[in-house]
């Protein structure tokens, strides 16, 4: 019984590689979504080859449908710099490049730091706690007040809204929830226009890009992006990488011990989890990937966690080697439109684990639902639905 | 001991010396502008990328395939450039000349 129990277990904090055969044997997957069919790329030098080449595969087309599942129906709102292209996305990248690099700074890192060891100090006190809604969305809305640079009590508001900004329970794309957000950023952008700070609504109302004032609507764009991105991805990162040190504590020894490899735990975390699946490109000429045929105005997905798995590059890839020393993941994108967000991603994982390391010596799985998303023939595993843990 | 000078993009010339560790860690200890080192030296996130001075070119050994690979698809990129987080600080790299590309 005893054995049964470790072998579920061990389970728990593995994250299969559903692309494998896949990749191998093809090098894509066909899907469909919403009858706008998407070809994923699953091999890394694909994925990467692909992305770097932003004329025949761009991101400025209709809003949302590079998202997947599309957009298109629940949002006609552009997301900046994210779904814009060169030489345009340069200029915006521009401007909100420095603010999104403060991370680097050490009173930045402070802040998050006591905002993650209160959390921490507040889950040690309970019997147990379900890691999703108790631990990661609220550490994700609390550090998201820091990257904006706004009251620590809208994390209020933004934990109220649950987990997910764009889903709910039931169906993948909910309108509804959509609205939410979009009518709570109309407010915050009106009211910093009224009464400018020195919050991220501010400095974009105030910003000139290509010698036009940025328009609201753009502002909104770039703040729907700033939301929507860092949210299930933060909130996914952080829940895995508590189950994994449930399961493997000496793992969580060896950070409090040799404190110099927390930077690499963080990356190959990142890499093992890719907290986001894949992310879509509108294909603007008929064209082909790995001798596979791809028809004008179709679409690609960038498949990050397949390309993660990619033995072809990585060493032992199923498996997590926490100080992995060579590691070119994908898992925060590549070139041009690369993860705006990392740095500030990063820093939250990386103070995660120190203050994991300090504060808890063991950490017990009591329940758990894995959240299985289904992509065509391929059921991925990205993180869990809940999943309810003690500290101690 | 090796004494390493970056150049940075708006000229600014900065010479420190280092022991041990990784290129791109003595350049974010010491500030260098340019390099940021956001994955810490993984060879990940491309934020370290430098273009070696030609005549102090020899210094330094082959880029390994994935560093080439990385380097490949960087729009910025010349037969010089490289990563510095896969360069180690050596004896071997002393009086090397660094040109950082952000």
């Amino acid at each position: 019984m005893e054995h049964l129990k470790e072998d579920k277990k061990t389970k728990l904090s593995e994250f299969p590689d559903a692309f494998e055969q896949a990749r191998i044997e093809k090098g894509y997957g066909e899907i469909d979504d919403q009858n706008d069919p998407v070809t994923m790329l699953l091999r890394l030098k694909d994925v990467r080859k692909t992305a770097h080449n932003w004329k025949t595969f761009i991101s400025g087309a209709e809003p949302g449908r590079i998202v997947v599942p599309s957009e298109v129906h629940i949002r006609d709102i552009r997301q900046i710099p994210f779904e814009v292209d060169p030489p345009e996305h340069k200029s915006y990248r521009d401007l909100v490049e420095p603010w999104f690099k403060r991370p680097l700074e050490e009173g930045y890192q402070k802040v998050l730091k006591t905002i993650i060891d209160e959390l921490i100090d507040e889950v040690l006190t309970k019997d147990q706690f379900e890691v999703v809604g108790d631990f990661s969305l609220k550490l994700q809305s609390r550090a998201l007040t820091t990257l904006l640079n706004v009251p620590y009590k809208e994390s209020e508001t933004w934990i109220d809204w649950g987990v997910h900004v764009f889903r709910s329970e039931d169906t993948d794309l909910d309108g509804g929830k959509a609205n939410i957000l979009f009518d709570y950023l109309d407010e915050k952008i009106e009211e910093a226009s009224k009464n400018p700070g020195d919050d991220l609504y501010s400095l974009l109302l105030s910003a000139v890009v290509d010698g036009k004032k940025m328009t609201k609507e753009e502002v909104k764009g770039v703040m729907i992006l700033t939301f929507a991105g860092g949210r299930d991805t933060v909130i996914n990162a952080v829940t895995n990488s508590i189950a994994y040190f449930a399961e493997h504590p000496n793992s969580l020894k060896r950070i409090a011990q040799e404190p110099e490899i927390t930077g690499r735990a963080v990356e190959e975390l990142v890499r093992y989890f890719a907290p986001l699946t894949h992310m879509g490109r509108v294909v603007t000429e008929d064209t082909q990937v790995c001798e596979h045929a791809i028809k004008n105005d179709s679409r690609v997905s960038l498949c990050w966690a397949s390309a993660n798995r990619d033995s072809a590059v990585f060493e032992n890839p199923n498996e997590v080697v926490l100080d992995r020393k060579v590691n070119p993941h994908v898992s925060f994108g590549f070139s041009t439109h690369n993860c705006l967000g990392a740095t500030h991603a990063r820093q939250i994982l990386k103070i995660l684990l120190t203050s994991l390391a300090e504060k808890v010596s063991d950490i017990e799985i009591k329940d758990a639902k894995e959240n299985i998303e289904e992509w065509g023939e391929f059921n991925r595993k990205v993180g869990f639905k809940n999943i309810t843990v003690s500290f101690n | 001991m090796a004494k390493i000078t970056f150049i940075t993009k708006d000229q600014e010339s900065i010479v420190v010396e280092g022991t041990a560790g990784s290129v791109m860690e003595l350049a974010v200890q010491n500030n260098v502008k340019g390099i940021d080192g956001d994955c810490g030296g993984v060879c990940s996130c491309a934020t370290c990328h430098v273009q070696v001075d030609p005549a102090s070119a020899d210094k330094l050994g082959e880029a390994s395939e994935i560093e080439q690979d990385m380097l490949e698809l960087d729009d910025d990129a010349n037969e010089y450039s490289r990563l510095c987080c896969q360069l180690q600080v050596t004896e071997a790299l002393d009086g090397v000349v660094l040109n950082v590309v952000k």
